[in-house]
Order: C-alpha cells, then sequence, then structure tokens
C-alpha cells in the first residue's frame, strides 16, 4: 500500500490551495495533492483584476469594498466574512506584490487599478433632489479598485503563488486524483488518492485537509469552466454526510463567448465597454440606469435573457453584442477616465481578450463587437465554512475537525447570492491564508489518529466495479443531458415546473449512472475512468443544487424564480443548507446569515440594512 | 462568423501508444465530421469519446491558458486548443506527442524533465530587503521590460521544438531561459548574478544556435529567442538594462 503521512494536505493546487500551503508549510509538513499541474489550475484563467482599496488612483476604502460585496450578494452574505475579506484584501495584495506578481503599474509606480461591475463608493456630489439621469442624481459611482496585470491577472497570481511554492520546497503530488477522504469519528484523519500515471491508489494520513479543489461549472452546457472543474471536494463531502450551502447560487457571467462559453472579462465592462441589442441599443441603460453595463453579474445575464426573450438578440438570434472598440468607448464616455481612448490603449489593457476574440470567433474586437451569451462561471455555494476555512457540519456552526475547504469549492460565506467581479481571486488569497494558518495551528495541537487499514477499500471496490462492467452506454450522453438540464431548467431563470422536471431528470440520470462501464481498462493515464467518475461528482451537485433550487420559493441574486419574482427576506434571509440522505434523496436546513450590530443613537442597528438592490 | 458553416471531413491520423500492451509507438486512423469553428483539441475528444476511450491526452481550460494540450500537430507545435479546424491547411490531420521528453501514453508525455529544468533557474523573486509596508515602487517602463517572458503558460511549445534540446536533454531549454529572463529584467529582483551564473553554461544559454523554432512554436506568442539573446547580451556585457533601452535597440 502507498502510504504517506503530512501535517497537512491540500486537495487542488490553485490560487487557494497554493496560498494555503504557503502559510502552512512555514510550520509544519504540507503536501499539496491536484490532479492538475499546478500551473494548469484554473485560477490561471481569472482575467480582469483582484480588488482591494489600496486608493492608488481615487480615494476608497474596504468599507466602501465590503459594501458592494454585501449588496453584490443580495444581502445573503456573511457580514462578518465580508468584512474580513475586504479589509484582508489589501495586505494580501501587497503580500503578492512583494512574492513578485507583475502587476501594472500607475505612472508613479503604484499598482494600477480599474473599474469592475458593482464596485463603488459614494457620490461626493449626490443630491436626492436630482432630476434622474444627472450625475447628482446617483448615490454611488464606479470606482478603480481592481488591481491587474493586464487582462492575465489570474495566471500572474498562479505562477507567482507556484514560484513561490517551488522557493519554499512545499511538496508536491502532481496529477494525484482525490477520490475519498478518510473519515473516523466525525473528523478528517487523510484522503485517498489514484496516482493518474498509475492508477495505484494512495493513502495520505493527515491532520489537517484542505479541500481546495474550485468549482464544478461543467455541469452546465455552456461554461467558462476547464474541464477539470468537477467539484470533487464538495461532492465527496456531500457523500460523507456533510452539507453543502447556498448551492442554488450559480452565477453566469454576461460576457461569455458565443456557443464556447470562454471568458471575455468584466474589465471589458470596467474599460469602457458596452453591450448592444440588435436594433444597436444600448439596452443596460433599461435595467441598471446608474451603472448601466457595469451592474454586477447576476442583473446583466438576466438582460441578456430578457433581450434575447423579447427578439433582440443579433439577427433574432440567441446572442448580443459586447462592443470595446475605441470609438464605441468614446461615443459612450465610458471610458475609465472619462477621457478619449485609441485602439492601441484597447489592446494594451485587454490583450488576451482580443486574442481570444480572433481565434475562437474570428472576429477582431477592435474592428467589430464580439458576440456574447451569459456562460456557467462560479459557484456562490459550497463546502460551508467558518472564518478559518474550517468545515461546518450543520446549521449551529459545528466543526468538522480536521477538514477545511477554502476559495471557490468553498462557501465562507462572502459572495451571499451573486460574487462580484474580482472577488473570487480575494477569496482565494484571503481565505486561503486563512485555512493555511488554521491547518498548522490545528496540527501543531493534534497527534496523527489513527485511521483504519482498509481506508483505501471503498475507493479500490469502486474503482474495480467500474472496470469490470462492459461499457455499455457512452457516459458522454450522460453528462450531456445533465448540462443541458442544467442550463435549461435549472439556469439563470427557474420556475417550480423547470425544476421539478431538473430533480427527476438528475434522478434519473443518477440511476443510468450506476449502471456505466468504461472501456479503457487500463492502469496508465486512464483518463476515459477518471472522466467518468468526475460525472459522478458533477452529479451529485446538479442533485444538490437543484434541491437548493426547489426549496427557495424567491428570487435573490443569481437565483432567479420567475414564479417567485421578488426577493422574500422574511421567510427565505437565511443559508440552505442541503444533505445528501441516500438514493437521490435530499434533506435542507437553514440557517440565519450573519449580520453586524452597531450602536446608532443607543439603539441598536444593523450596520448594513437591508435594500432593495438597484444599479 | 460563428459556426453554422460547412462541415468538414477530416482524416485524423494519431500517433498511439499503450505501455501496457504496445511495444513500440503505432498510428492509428480516425474519421471525424468536424465544425470549421472547432478546435483539434474538440476533434481530438470526438475522438475520444465516440470512437475509442482509451486515447490519453491531457487538457483542461480549452482556451490556451493553462498549458496542458502541447502536442506536435501537422509537424508544429501546438495547444490543441487553440489551432481551429478551419486554419487545417489540408483534410488530414496528424497528431503526436512533443518530442524530446519520455511518451508515458499515447499524446502524453512526462513533463518532469521540464519542470526540473524549470525549477533549476530560481524562478522566482528573489530580494533581501525588508518589504516596505505597501507595495515596491516599480516604473510603467520598467513593468513593461519583462512583460513579455510573463506570459509563459509552461506549456512546453518551445522547448521540445527546439532542435538543440532533441539533440540532448540536459539542455535547459527556451522555456526555461524565458522564466529566467522574467526575473532577471524584474527591477525588484536582485538574484540575476545567480541565475546569469547558472546559465552561463555549455547546458545553458550556450546550447541555443538561435533557431527561432521556439519562437514559433509559442502560443502566447512571446519572443523567446529574443528573450534568450538579452539574457546571453546580460552574460556578456555583465550589466542589466531594466528599462529596455537595448531592447528596443534590437539585435
Amino acid at each position: 500500500m502507498n502510504y504517506h503521512r503530512f501535517d497537512c494536505i491540500i486537495v487542488g493546487a490553485g490560487g487557494a490551495g497554493m496560498m494555503a500551503a504557503l502559510e502552512s508549510s512555514k510550520l509544519v509538513g504540507t503536501a499539496v495533492v491536484s490532479k492538475l499541474y499546478p500551473t494548469r489550475s484554473h485560477t490561471g484563467a481569472a482575467q480582469g483584476g483582484i480588488a482591494a482599496a489600496l486608493s492608488n488612483l481615487e480615494e476608497d476604502s474596504w468599507e466602501n469594498h465590503a459594501y458592494d460585496t454585501i449588496k453584490g450578494g443580495d444581502f445573503l452574505v456573511d457580514q462578518t466574512a465580508a468584512e474580513v475579506l475586504c479589509r484582508e484584501a489589501v495586505e494580501c495584495i501587497y503580500d503578492l506584490e512583494h512574492m513578485g506578481l507583475p502587476f501594472d503599474r500607475t505612472a508613479d509606480g503604484r499598482i494600477s487599478q480599474r473599474r469592475f461591475g458593482g464596485h463603488t463608493k459614494p457620490n461626493p456630489k449626490y443630491d436626492p433632489s436630482a432630476p434622474p439621469g444627472t450625475e447628482a442624481a446617483k448615490p454611488r459611482i464606479p470606482v478603480m479598485r481592481a488591481c491587474h496585470a493586464a487582462d492575465r491577472t489570474g495566471h500572474m497570481i498562479l505562477q507567482t503563488l507556484y514560484q513561490q511554492c517551488i522557493k519554499q520546497g512545499v511538496t508536491f503530488f502532481d496529477e494525484f486524483h482525490m477520490l475519498d477522504l478518510i473519515m473516523e469519528d466525525g473528523e478528517c484523519r487523510g484522503i485517498v488518492a489514484i496516482e493518474i500515471a498509475t492508477g495505484e491508489l494512495h493513502t495520505f494520513h493527515a491532520k489537517s485537509v484542505l479541500l481546495a479543489t474550485g468549482g464544478f461549472g461543467r455541469m452546465f452546457k455552456v461554461s467558462s469552466n476547464a474541464f477539470a472543474l468537477t467539484g470533487d471536494g464538495p461532492a465527496i463531502a456531500y457523500r460523507h454526510g456533510l452539507p453543502l450551502q447556498d448551492m442554488e447560487f450559480y452565477q453566469f457571467h454576461p460576457t461569455g463567448i458565443y456557443r464556447l462559453g470562454i471568458l471575455l472579462s468584466e474589465a471589458c465592462r470596467g474599460d469602457g465597454g458596452v453591450m448592444f441589442n440588435d436594433k444597436g441599443e444600448r439596452f443596460m441603460e433599461v435595467y441598471a440606469p446608474n451603472l448601466k453595463d457595469l451592474a454586477s453579474r447576476d442583473v446583466c445575464s438576466r438582460s441578456i435573457y430578457q433581450e434575447v426573450r423579447a427578439g433582440r438578440g443579433i439577427g433574432g438570434s440567441d446572442f448580443v453584442y459586447l462592443d470595446i472598440r475605441a470609438e464605441t468607448i468614446n461615443k459612450y464616455k465610458t471610458s475609465p477616465t472619462g477621457g478619449m481612448v485609441d485602439s492601441a490603449w484597447v489592446e494594451k489593457r485587454l490583450p488576451d481578450i482580443i486574442d481570444f476574440a480572433r481565434t475562437y470567433l474570428g472576429v477582431d474586437p477592435i474592428k467589430e463587437p464580439m458576440p456574447i451569451q451569459p456562460t456557467a462561471h462560479y459557484a456562490m455555494g459550497g463546502v460551508p465554512t467558518n472564518l478559518h476555512g474550517q468545515v461546518l457540519r450543520d446549521a449551529a456552526g459545528t466543526v468538522v475537525p480536521g477538514l477545511f475547504s477554502a476559495g471557490e469549492s468553498a462557501c465562507v460565506s462572502v459572495h451571499g447570492g451573486n460574487r462580484l467581479g474580482t472577488n473570487s481571486l480575494v477569496d482565494l488569497v484571503v481565505y486561503g491564508r486563512r485555512a493555511g494558518r488554521a491547518m498548522a495551528q490545528h496540527a501543531l495541537h493534534r497527534q496523527f489518529e489513527p485511521i483504519p487499514k482498509n481506508a483505501q477499500e471503498p475507493t479500490a471496490t469502486a474503482i474495480k466495479t467500474l472496470l469490470s462492467r462492459p461499457r455499455g452506454e457512452p457516459w458522454v450522453r450522460i453528462r450531456d443531458e445533465m448540462q443541458r438540464t442544467m442550463m435549461d431548467d435549472c439556469g439563470v431563470y427557474r420556475t417550480e415546473e423547470t425544476l421539478t422536471r431538473a430533480r427527476d431528470t438528475i434522478a434519473a440520470l443518477k440511476a443510468r449512472y450506476a449502471n456505466l462501464g468504461v472501456s479503457d481498462k487500463g492502469n496508465v493515464f486512464n483518463t476515459g475512468m477518471l472522466e467518468v467518475l468526475e460525472l459522478g461528482c458533477l452529479l451529485d451537485l446538479a442533485e444538490a443544487t437543484v434541491a437548493c433550487a426547489l426549496a427557495r420559493k424567491e428570487s435573490r441574486g443569481a437565483h432567479s424564480r420567475e414564479d417567485f419574482p421578488d426577493r422574500d427576506d422574511a421567510r427565505f434571509f437565511k443559508h440552505s443548507l442541503v444533505y445528501s440522505t441516500g438514493e437521490n434523496q435530499t434533506r435542507l436546513e437553514y440557517k440565519d446569515v450573519d449580520v453586524i450590530m452597531v450602536e446608532k443613537n443607543g439603539e441598536m442597528v444593523t450596520k448594513y440594512p437591508l435594500e432593495i438592490r438597484k444599479y | 462568423m460563428v459556426a453554422g458553416s460547412k462541415s468538414r471531413s477530416l482524416t485524423v491520423k494519431i500517433k498511439r501508444y499503450n505501455p501496457e500492451g504496445d511495444e513500440a509507438p503505432h498510428w492509428e486512423e480516425y474519421r471525424v465530421e468536424a465544425d470549421p469553428m472547432d478546435r483539434v483539441l474538440d476533434v481530438l475528444q470526438n475522438v475520444k469519446w465516440e470512437q475509442d476511450e482509451t486515447l490519453g491526452l491531457r487538457r483542461s481550460c480549452a482556451h490556451g491558458v493553462c498549458g496542458s494540450d502541447a502536442m506536435r500537430i501537422n509537424g508544429t507545435n501546438g495547444l490543441a486548443c487553440k489551432i481551429l479546424v478551419k486554419n487545417l491547411k489540408s483534410d488530414t490531420l496528424t497528431v503526436e506527442p512533443i518530442l524530446g521528453l519520455p511518451v508515458i501514453k499515447d499524446l502524453i508525455v512526462d513533463m518532469k524533465p521540464f519542470f526540473d529544468h524549470y525549477k533549476s533557474v530560481l524562478p522566482f523573486l528573489i530580494n533581501n530587503d525588508p518589504a516596505p509596508t505597501t507595495e515596491r515602487l516599480q516604473s510603467p517602463e520598467q513593468r513593461a521590460r519583462f512583460d513579455d517572458s510573463t506570459k509563459c503558460i509552461l506549456c512546453a511549445c518551445c522547448t521540445t521544438a527546439c532542435p538543440p534540446f532533441w539533440g540532448d536533454q540536459n539542455y535547459v531549454g527556451p522555456a526555461a531561459i524565458v522564466n529566467a529572463h522574467r526575473f532577471i529584467f524584474d527591477s525588484r529582483d536582485q538574484g540575476a548574478a545567480e541565475r546569469l551564473e547558472i546559465l552561463n553554461d555549455t547546458e545553458g544559454v550556450w546550447r541555443c544556435r538561435t533557431v527561432f523554432n521556439c519562437t514559433s512554436a509559442c502560443p502566447r506568442e512571446i519572443k523567446v529567442t529574443q528573450a534568450i539573446q538579452e539574457v546571453k547580451r546580460a552574460m556578456l556585457t555583465g550589466s542589466i538594462d531594466f528599462e529596455g533601452a537595448a531592447s528596443a535597440a534590437g539585435h
């Protein structure tokens, strides 16, 4: 048996995993187990920026950032977690810079910052009595908060963290795919992983285990997510009876490349890009009169769907245009400073976006607008954790000793019903770092607790069974049906009818999945078998997502119920927790949103009062 | 513009090798109906999903930023997800693993030697001064000086397109030098002397024969050969130009 023992095991080598590894390995033995080479992780695909109120180009504050985060999440955000996020973002950015991250620079040599959707500050000229449409009528105005390195900020973060891990001598098990958690007496004591190159199973015995496996956008037909994003961490936790939180909140990014779903950064609009319908109308003026194209992502995605439904998609089709031509930016005066820009400026700010459009659309965005549609992008939900990344097993907040999660696989919850652009990167550095510190502390105060001799047994049996079955139905058929179902029946808009149908479809697909076999019976790089196992994770997460969505009879953030179009704070100002209770059965619980109370005129009042969310 | 155009019948020739059965690599042929806007990666996944599940290849992001799917496509290195069917010159698509690294299975090679070379050049910022409470300052010009080499995604297209590397796998290779360049020319870094010492070797920059294969292979359009030349020049002149004046003068 292949047996390894480390104080800390980190599953996933994206931003959260490597940030945690850099912290924990300072104090205790740490190994990172990742099914991809670390630099292949999807953090590297993040484009536009990472927010922090540095005030390098204009005055800003972490309090502004926290307010935007809470409002952006349609008030489902845990407020202490959001304040921690925005306060610690500032020192995290400086840490990353000290690690060598090549941020773009201002003229005076400081980190450059750009605008992003939903990131605002109070309008100093605000006058409630000003006529609508005027500058003074806007209570808040966009702010330059997103620190960037062209439109490849995530790439720079991923590379920088990997560089630092090399410098610090962090141990990596590259291309090891986690298949199970070792849970004993309600604690996590390690993981079981398959070495992809040999097909051998390995047991990793640990005191602290971090799930940092990223998202699961591959459950949808059109997604910006990499093939690897199959939610292995949350799915395996769910199978062990642990809850998943707020799964009904799945973000569709408004500007994906038509059909392919490849992300075209929100920085396009932050730098002045504008969306148009078939009639050449800047339709966001209707849906978000103040922030227009810089409204938050759920608002923009719904607006595109509304335009398409009204027959105003381009040529009557199901896409609209994103226009980043300099002449358009100048015509609408949407550049960050309001001043004139030229094509060279656009090329310098958005080089990768322009390359993607040229490559995958055959469109030159310097000369033409780009066809776009909303693309499944980010899971606000995930494995519930506290502020230290410790996984929680119930609504009361009971900690699962030894188990941690951070980044997209976790739900702390700083994104609530809808994540703001750039806040995913902020989340993974801030909470990756916190989780790494907490893991090390946990390991320092604990012994290695025993694990069963047959810890690999369930995994070995599952693989053996899968390999022994004849191929039968092609697994991609089940995947395609799942992706279509989730896109059409559990996508941007939902109703009781579509969700009930989705629930039944997913249950039927799970039944068919149970009979799947594979034709590749080999040990070496049996990626066909791994794809089938990944599909199993996605099906479980689809089940959890639909269950939460069916139960939440309101519309909030990215969860839009056409049969319940309004937010219902009286009934649903709370987080969902979903548990698997066996064969296609789920159980739901709810827990209160963390609200900060402050004293005002001798009375305790909420610091972030609920408000109707308008942009 | 977006899809809808006539599909293309491709003959896909893939160099296959299964270590659990094959004595030597061999070619296999498949027929695939492909949309002109499909990526070569889509074609290969079509083979894997619809025709032969045993085909081994790596992939993840599918849009040219993760660097998983470097392979030799019609005789030239590239990422399978960045080459579109409409851009293939003929209806025969030939795919084989990148050269110079041991083949594990089909299109999958052992990347360890590649990453070992990368790690050998100290690919991380070295600065022993106490960090300030905010950012270290760097002018836009200083930042621009090493911008090109920050784009590297470690896909290995350049190194495995390099004839000197094919002949001598102890050669550190273009990708490692690009990553050394990224730090040598970073005004915040203090490790240039150490890196130049490592690269001042017959298995370092002096193995480069300026073939330019690396530059044409780079899917990120990094001027790889120029970066190598700049490292050579820094070694010969003993001075590092952080503002990019020498770079602007070209070579």
